[in-house]
């Protein structure tokens, strides 16, 4: 396992609901956990990986997350289990919604 | 002037004919009994001969090529092999006990590393790794076999052969080799009174043999839905709005696998949803998908000509003859040689998947360590300049790749993948692995599958990228980087020359497709699992057992 904690600068989400979890820890998959966090303009994540070693590519991913999407005042727990880039980022969107309450 | 050559005219009818005293002479008939099939083999096959050894990823001649394979080296030796593929332990086992050392072929898939370890000790000499169809035209040229062992479902007291619906490579391997003075073998399921039809006439058939058990036949073509992902879900979403609508693709093939099986389960829903149907996906060469039955049954397909069959499909297709091929006998009748040539030069559309792919686009499913070969991918999967018929698709291809006043169309090649596969391995690389390969084989030319310059369209997670549009070198590869996603490839993109090929459309996102991709999800599956397929057939469908779980 590996933890790995990143900030990314982003502007604010535009309605926060209720916390909201995104799909399951199995393999090739990740559960995704979205929160109020306690910096408007920023959207804190921490991961824990069972894939070692791709610190740089999670970094990727999250930041073109944290640009594209208003997810700043969030706290994001990630446990994941071999996911590709394509279905973290397939869930982190999902997840953001969710959290907005279905809106966007 | 010189004098007339002198010689003998008939040397291989000669040489036929002796092969066919000495198993008289060994009291052979027409019919073998199952006993004695290595003293025929021995018989008739003479050292240095080219055999052809039926199978394909289908259908296998599988009691033959284990009763070759228990022949004795003494008596034969430096066999040169020709076949479709080389996918039995029997198939290699003829190398490694010294009784062929030579191979043409097109595909190897679960023998690859067996072979690549055969070719680095030098025990194997590739002659080369071929499409289908180019193996096909050589047994008409220059690689006609002396010995044909093939697979039939079941023959008469004559020797009339009934293929059943996996024709498959039967008819031109037979042709070439009775037209050339060769000797045809036949495996059988069964000997009948009278055939439900004739596929191969008696007098190009030489022994008939009843196999022990029926040839083996690999369901190679069955996608279980219920292992579809939400990203192929929008990958097929992509495909289906960006490409087959966009250009009216209406005859098309799909390369095997999850991505194309998602898109085949989207015809009736999302597909339906946006109008499409009757104006897109009406006239297939495919082999029978089981995932393709909702778009079957909804109405979608008009017609579907196979290469072989499908493991389960046959009472399904059968009993859908407005769709499928079939004689007057009720079942259906496939034929690679046909269907391969439908995907050349029929198929305004080739769709399907690889395993990497450099900046030129080039593609290559060999990986180090495995000498896989092509299969009929590059055949589907290239756009024939011999092509003269014209088509919407085509036509706007062409416009798209030549300017306005394009005197030729083009075929849409169309790569579908995922930037990482399992286990994070990027798809999207500097350098193909074949390129090594290439060295390791001592081979001239690197096993690409699809060249680059064929490639139209790459869909990825990230969006399409449309190579027909770019106008240089530099474009294409800035294109290609451009949905490579988080790949370090990708990563290495110019990001200004990327949003610059983006505003012309060039790359393209789910968004700019208005696609929105939290709506890609399962439930938009026209089928969630293989119980779902046997529902959508009326309970014609009848799956494998290992696709079974209720």
């Amino acid at each position: 396992m590996e933890t790995l904690d990143f900030r990314f600068d982003s502007a604010p989400v535009s309605r926060a609901a209720d916390p909201a979890l995104c799909g399951v820890v199995g393999s090739g998959n990740l559960e995704i956990l979205v929160q109020s966090g306690d910096l408007p303009n920023a959207c804190q994540v921490r991961i824990k990986t069972a894939a070692r070693g791709f610190g740089d590519t999670w970094r990727a991913v999250l930041d073109a997350f944290a640009t594209t999407h208003p997810a700043g005042g969030t706290r994001i727990a990630i446990n994941d289990m071999g996911a590709t880039p394509a279905v973290v980022t397939l869930r982190l969107a999902q997840a953001l919604a969710e959290y907005q309450g279905g809106a966007q | 002037m010189n004098a007339p050559l002198s010689r003998t005219w008939d040397s291989q009818r000669q040489s036929r004919s002796r092969r066919l005293e000495r198993a008289a002479s060994l009291g052979f008939g027409k019919e073998i009994p199952v006993d004695r099939i290595i003293d025929l083999l021995e018989a008739v096959i003479q050292p240095g001969d080219r055999v052809c050894l039926e199978g394909n990823n289908q259908k296998q001649a599988d009691f033959l090529s284990e009763s070759l394979a228990d022949c004795s080296p003494e008596r034969i030796n430096h066999l040169s092999m020709v076949q479709s593929v080389l996918a039995l332990p029997s198939h290699v086992d003829l190398f490694e006990r010294g009784l062929a050392n030579r191979l043409d072929f097109s595909f190897s898939g679960p023998q690859g590393a067996r072979l690549a370890k055969l070719v680095q000790e030098q025990r194997i000499e590739i002659g080369a790794i071929h499409t289908y169809l180019e193996l096909f035209g050589r047994y008409f040229l220059d690689l006609t076999p002396n010995v044909a062992l093939i697979a039939a479902q079941a023959a008469d007291a004559e020797g009339n052969l009934y293929l059943g619906p996996n024709t498959e490579d039967t008819p031109p391997i037979v042709e070439a080799t009775a037209f050339k003075g060769g000797i045809v073998i036949a495996q059988v399921n069964e000997r009948l009174d009278k055939l439900p039809r004739v596929d191969v006439p008696a007098d190009w058939v030489d022994f008939t043999v009843l196999a022990p058990k029926p040839n083996y036949i690999e369901p190679l073509f069955t996608r279980d839905p219920a292992q579809i992902t939400e990203v192929q879900v929008l990958m097929a979403m992509m495909a289906i709005k960006g490409i087959y609508a966009e250009y009216g693709v209406t005859r098309l093939n799909h390369g095997i696998g999850f991505d194309t099986a998602a898109i085949e389960l989207l015809l009736p829903t999302y597909a339906a949803d946006l109008g499409l149907k009757g104006k897109i996906a009406t006239h297939w060469a495919l082999n029978p998908h089981p995932t393709l039955i909702p778009a079957i049954e909804s109405g979608f397909v008009e017609s579907v000509h196979c290469f072989g069959s499908e493991v389960g499909m046959d009472a399904y297709v059968a009993a859908r003859s407005d769709v499928f091929f079939i004689g007057a006998d009720g079942s259906m009748r496939s034929n690679r040689a046909f269907s391969q040539t439908a995907g050349l030069y029929a198929c305004d559309m080739f769709i399907g998947s690889t395993l990497q792919m450099d900046m030129a686009g080039n593609s290559s499913t060999a990986t180090l360590g495995r000498i896989t070969g092509f299969g009929g991918a590059p055949n589907m999967g290239s756009d024939p300049h011999g092509r003269r018929h014209a088509s919407p698709a085509w036509l706007k291809a062409g416009r798209e790749a030549y300017g306005p006043k394009a005197i030729r169309g083009r075929k849409l090649v169309v790569q579908m993948v995922e930037t990482f596969r399992e286990h994070m391995a990027p798809v999207f690389v500097e350098e193909l692995d074949a390129w090594k390969l290439q060295k390791s084989m001592g081979a001239e030319l690197p096993p690409i599958m699809i060249y680059g310059d064929d490639v139209s369209h790459i869909v990825t997670e990230e969006g399409i990228a449309n190579l027909l549009l770019c106008r240089t070198p530099e474009e294409r590869e800035q294109a290609i980087r451009g949905v490579a996603g988080f790949t370090p490839v990708g990563m290495a993109r110019d990001k200004a020359m990327v949003e610059n090929l983006r505003d012309r459309g060039i790359v393209r996102r789910p968004e700019d497709l208005g696609i929105d991709p939290r709506q890609a999800t399962r439930d938009l599956l026209a089928a969630r699992s293989v119980k779902d397929l046997v529902r959508w057939s009326g309970g014609l469908y009848a799956p494998p057992s290992r696709f079974r779980n209720w």
